[in-house]
């Protein structure tokens, strides 16, 4: 990898999911980050939510918080969480971006404790926040995320939002809106999808630079592969200008 | 109504709605004057052992100043709402101000990074936890708003955020549906900052209102800091700008810069320098300890705070930095 890095190549990817007049519930860094890459490139209308209320602002730079002013600058509408969420939960926000500290092979998140004591964690994360809300509510949900075999884990310490559960039609019996559920994972290393029956993490394409074997080594679980395994389309010179330029140019995010 | 399953986390409040409604019959009605200190408003609506829920988003439009003053005076054991909060929270954690709390989002400060202080707080056993998510707070103060004992949401499914709550799954008895429900929270105090108030405590808030309105109508006492105290014709003149009526209301504060140092929406914006100093502070016990003494339990107010951290100067550029004017001078061409 020459010019660019891991992380641009993950905003640049995870950007051309996001199409012309879609919703986005987003929070704040990389996802962000392709939001405001999406609008500047292919999706001029793609319409971006903020938890806190802010409705479709025009965004001046990136938000510190998902509550701050920018959040709404300029915005169709500043409003509230339940607002936000009560749209969400109606169908109508199509995609969302969540991380954690780990994932499972089924796209459920942690981002509550490591540890098994609950009341005493070996390590105290925020929790959910928004993140369950999210990822029950918005019909694809998006993982961006450096990719290691401590983070890709067979099995989370804590399940703090749903993937597709323990596979197979395990969501869908669960309660949670039907159809909604994780889609697609981009890490530095590769990007993946979910089998559509097991509903377990599968390879579909490979960042330039690094190798099967590189992919493999660095998680924890056995990910399934695609029937044909592409090669991730690196970053183009328009999408890296616009990112370096206009979407951050202090590299609070890309510099990371 | 049938139980499918119970979250194992313990309710910190009772969602009992006639038991709210006999506290709400008796609670005044009288449009009178609530001007008053911050330190009278705590000492006489913030009690040891209270259910506590704060308003804003943290490091936005939070009762920075309120905050401030319930460590001032020694509140402990108190239950916390961690509802969309952080640089709250990170001063309640300074004075073990709780020690049970409803877990949203805690510890961390967004894109700024994690506390320090509050990780060691939440890690060391000492705080009763129960998981929800930040909608699942909002749901249930909209509950408590709609003078209800519980709403059902269709989130947390299948989950351990589920398994540490304190909800109820069950059945739609319309439609069969699983759902979850939450029960309502009536937080025995509230404090929320707003941009404008008269002296009975009718409000007004520009920008994101996140979960306020709910939270004001939920709790049952509520103070509000005011950046500014406002004449009473002009709520009368535009009354669709009052988000927060007097009836809710039961101590009013005029509280210039009240949030800082987080962000006023239209105000003025976060100052991040000095959230990353107590990001950094709170990594050294001792010296985390100096820091809140100076900056905190030797100020009298909160006016003593802005003064210690760069006065009227610093509120001036962080207004600036709020609407994104340029910097005097940025433009090196003199002006025709």
């Amino acid at each position: 990898m020459s010019d660019y890095n891991a992380m641009e190549l993950m905003i640049s990817v995870a950007a051309r999911e996001l199409e012309d007049g879609a919703s986005v519930g987003v929070g704040t860094g990389a996802p962000c980050a392709a939001a405001m890459l999406a609008q500047k490139t292919h999706a001029p209308n793609l319409m971006i939510v903020f938890e806190a209320g802010g409705v479709a602002p025009l965004l001046p730079e990136m938000p510190i918080s998902v509550g701050d002013s920018r959040t709404y600058w300029k915005a169709i509408m500043a409003n509230g969480m339940c607002e936000i969420m009560e749209t969400c939960c109606r169908g109508m926000i199509d995609y969302t971006f969540l991380g954690g500290a780990q994932i499972d092979p089924y796209g459920n998140l942690n981002s509550t404790i490591i540890g098994t004591d609950h009341q005493k964690p070996k390590v105290r994360f925020p929790g959910s926040g928004g993140a369950n809300d999210f990822a029950s509510f918005c019909w694809k949900m998006l993982v961006m995320t450096p990719q290691d075999n401590k983070r890709f884990v067979e099995k989370c310490d804590f399940i703090t939002s749903p993937g597709w559960l323990q596979g197979g039609d395990s969501r869908a019996r669960s309660g949670l809106p039907k159809g909604a559920g994780p889609y697609k994972i981009i890490t530095n290393m590769a990007v993946m999808d979910f089998e559509p029956e097991s509903k377990r993490m599968r390879i579909i394409s490979i960042n330039p630079g690094y190798s099967l074997t590189d992919v493999e080594a660095n998680c924890g679980f056995e990910l399934r592969k695609a029937s044909k395994i592409l090669e991730t389309q690196a970053p183009t010179e328009t999408e890296l200008r616009i990112l370096r330029e206009e979407v951050d140019p202090y590299r609070y995010v890309i510099g990371r | 109504m049938e139980i499918i399953e119970r979250g194992t986390g313990n309710l910190f409040n009772n969602p009992d709605a006639d038991a709210a409604r006999a506290f709400f019959r008796q609670k005044s009605r009288k449009m009178e004057n609530k001007l008053t200190t911050l330190t009278e408003a705590v000492a006489r609506c913030v009690h040891d052992g209270d259910y506590l829920g704060l308003g804003g988003f943290g490091s936005n439009r939070a009762p920075v100043a309120v905050c401030h003053e319930i460590l001032r005076q020694g509140r402990r054991h108190m239950a916390y709402a961690g509802h969309t909060t952080t640089h709250d929270f990170q001063i309640l954690c300074a004075g073990k101000v709780f020690d049970r709390l409803d877990v949203a989002y805690i510890v961390g400060l967004e894109a700024r990074g994690l506390s320090p202080n509050a990780k060691r707080y939440m890690q060391s056993g000492e705080v009763e936890v129960c998981e929800w998510t930040n909608y699942c707070l909002s749901a249930r103060l909209k509950a408590g708003a709609m003078g209800v004992s519980f709403i059902p949401i269709r989130n947390l499914m299948g989950t351990d955020t589920f398994r540490y709550s304190g909800a109820i799954a069950s059945r739609c008895p319309f439609t069969g549906e699983r759902y979850v429900l939450m029960p309502a929270l009536y937080p025995d105090v509230a404090a929320i900052h707003v941009h404008e108030a008269d002296i009975y405590g009718n409000c007004r808030i520009r920008g994101i209102t996140i979960s306020d309105l709910d939270l004001a109508r939920a709790s049952k006492h509520l103070i509000i800091t005011a950046e500014r105290i406002i004449d009473t014709a002009e709520i009368r003149r535009d009354p669709t700008q009052t988000v927060i009526p007097y009836y809710l209301v039961d101590a009013v504060c005029e509280v210039p810069y009240g949030a800082y140092p987080g962000n006023m929406p239209y105000e003025y914006f976060s100052d991040e320098a000095h959230l990353q100093e107590w990001l950094r502070v709170e990594k050294d016990a001792e010296a985390f300890k100096v820091f809140l003494d100076h900056h905190i339990y030797s100020c009298p107010d909160h006016q003593e705070y802005i003064a210690k951290n760069g006065g009227l100067r610093k509120m001036q550029a962080l207004r600036q930095k709020e609407f994104m004017i340029p910097e005097a001078g940025a433009n090196k061409e003199a002006p025709k």
